[in-house]
């Protein structure tokens, strides 16, 4: 199971990149936990300083702008 | 998709100078045949050229192919250029740097890095976090929004590339001195204890390496993001300036925004201020104005208190600066860009 959090402030950018997530993640079949990262206390902490921001499995994969989904698909995929 | 269809996408990216080169070509042509075109369209139409009706459609129907081609060209090549400053090495390249030059530097930078309203928070913290002073912090939060693409692109396609100079100049000239101010404010306090609790970080920042074919796609992109949003306001604000362009007489506006009304720079400026928009909504509207008669440097301050201050924006930055800050924030910019609107107006008018 891999941990994804997106991290934003709830703009509309950030809604279409979990929608996107997961609609990969379900087109591969691979299990995603998705978790929204809203407050802005929390999005500073983790270093991301352009929203939305993706983590994956603890590791900062994007930031800023809706991501493609080429590029989702190859954070889902490596191991 | 057939397979032709495919390698005619695929083809900047395969050969990217090659792209390039016949994009500029076209795009130029393009440029060149923009009169002849609107006249010729006018002229289909049963309404006599000389008359309001006909005028206002001329207007409109060469102002705006005119403005989306430049926005386009310009949305595009700044795209490109974007990709090689991401703000985590526009932070790297501030932190630690001297007020004076940072504050130049920080303005300077804010033109070229990719930035959104609605990660100016994050961003706000990322900077201060990493040591890059207060006021410098600021110098790139005013610069950014203010001095952008789009509002050039605009400026220069309506008015002409000396306007659009100016306001590159002036809008640096505010961020820089403005940011330098809040500088010496010494307002570090002011910022939410939370903020001023979080571990600062060591900055990296990394040139993001990228092909051309990559840096091309990257122009694609902003072009589908900035022009996809901002056109229906370029149409609606075209099409209002064609009404007033038509309708209103010359010189009705220079009674109450001409420039021997001194108390209209301040009142643009208040006026300003609570509105929020986009550079591509108001800047068509701008230009009717100024075609009637009213005064450059209280029509640039308008514009530049819509663009650079906003309340939305105050109540977002209220989660990380206190009242105060945000007061001496709101009170340096608007005082920068009054100067502006009265420098417009006295001295170069």
């Amino acid at each position: 199971m891999k941990q994804v959090k997106v991290l934003g402030t709830g703009c509309a950018n950030c809604r279409t990149t979990v929608r996107l997530i997961e609609e990969v993640a379900q087109e591969r079949g691979v299990p995603i936990e998705v978790e929204k990262v809203e407050r802005i206390e929390d999005i500073v902490a983790s270093g991301v300083m352009r929203t939305p921001g993706v983590i994956v499995d603890g590791k900062i994969v994007h930031a800023g702008g809706v991501p493609k989904r080429e590029a989702i698909a190859g954070w889902l995929q490596a191991a | 998709m057939t397979d032709l269809a495919l390698s005619v996408r695929r083809w900047p990216q395969r050969q990217p100078f090659a792209f390039l080169a016949l994009a500029a070509a076209a795009w130029w042509l393009a440029y060149r045949s923009l009169v002849p075109l609107s006249e010729a369209m006018v002229a289909l139409l049963p309404v006599e050229r000389e008359s309001h009706l006909g005028s206002a459609l001329q207007f409109f129907f060469y102002d705006t192919p005119k403005v989306l081609l430049l926005l386009t060209g310009v949305v595009f090549v700044m795209g490109m250029v974007n990709s090689y400053f991401t703000p985590e090495r526009t932070r790297a390249l501030l932190a630690g740097r001297a007020e004076g030059v940072g504050n130049v530097m920080a303005a300077s930078l804010g033109i070229v890095t990719p930035f959104c309203s609605c990660s100016a928070v994050p961003l706000f913290i990322g900077f201060v976090q990493a040591g890059v002073p207060l006021g410098v912090t600021f110098s790139f939060l005013i610069a950014a929004p203010m001095v952008n693409e789009v509002a050039l692109a605009l400026l220069f396609a309506l008015f002409g590339w000396k306007i659009a100079l100016l306001y590159l100049g002036l809008g640096l000239a505010v961020a820089i001195v403005a940011g330098w101010v809040i500088g010496r404010l010494k307002m570090e306090h002011h910022l939410e204890d939370w903020v001023r609790q979080l571990r600062s970080v060591h900055p990296e920042g990394e040139a993001a390496r990228l092909t051309w074919p990559e840096r091309i796609d990257a122009g694609f992109q902003s072009v589908r993001e900035i022009v996809g949003r901002v056109w229906p306001y370029i149409l609606a604000g075209i099409a209002i300036g064609a009404g007033i362009h038509g309708y209103v007489p010359a010189d009705f506006m220079a009674s109450f925004m001409g420039k021997d009304a001194w108390w209209a720079v301040p009142l643009a400026v208040v006026i300003g201020v609570p509105m929020y928009s986009n550079a591509a909504g108001v800047i068509p509207v701008v230009e009717a104005l100024l075609a009637k008669g009213a005064a450059l440097g209280t029509v640039l301050a308008f514009m530049m208190s819509v663009i650079a201050l906003s309340l939305p924006e105050m109540v977002i930055l209220r989660k990380v600066l206190k009242l105060r800050l945000i007061a001496a924030f709101v009170g340096v910019v608007a005082t920068g860009i009054l100067i502006v609107g009265y420098v417009f107006n006295f001295v170069l008018g």
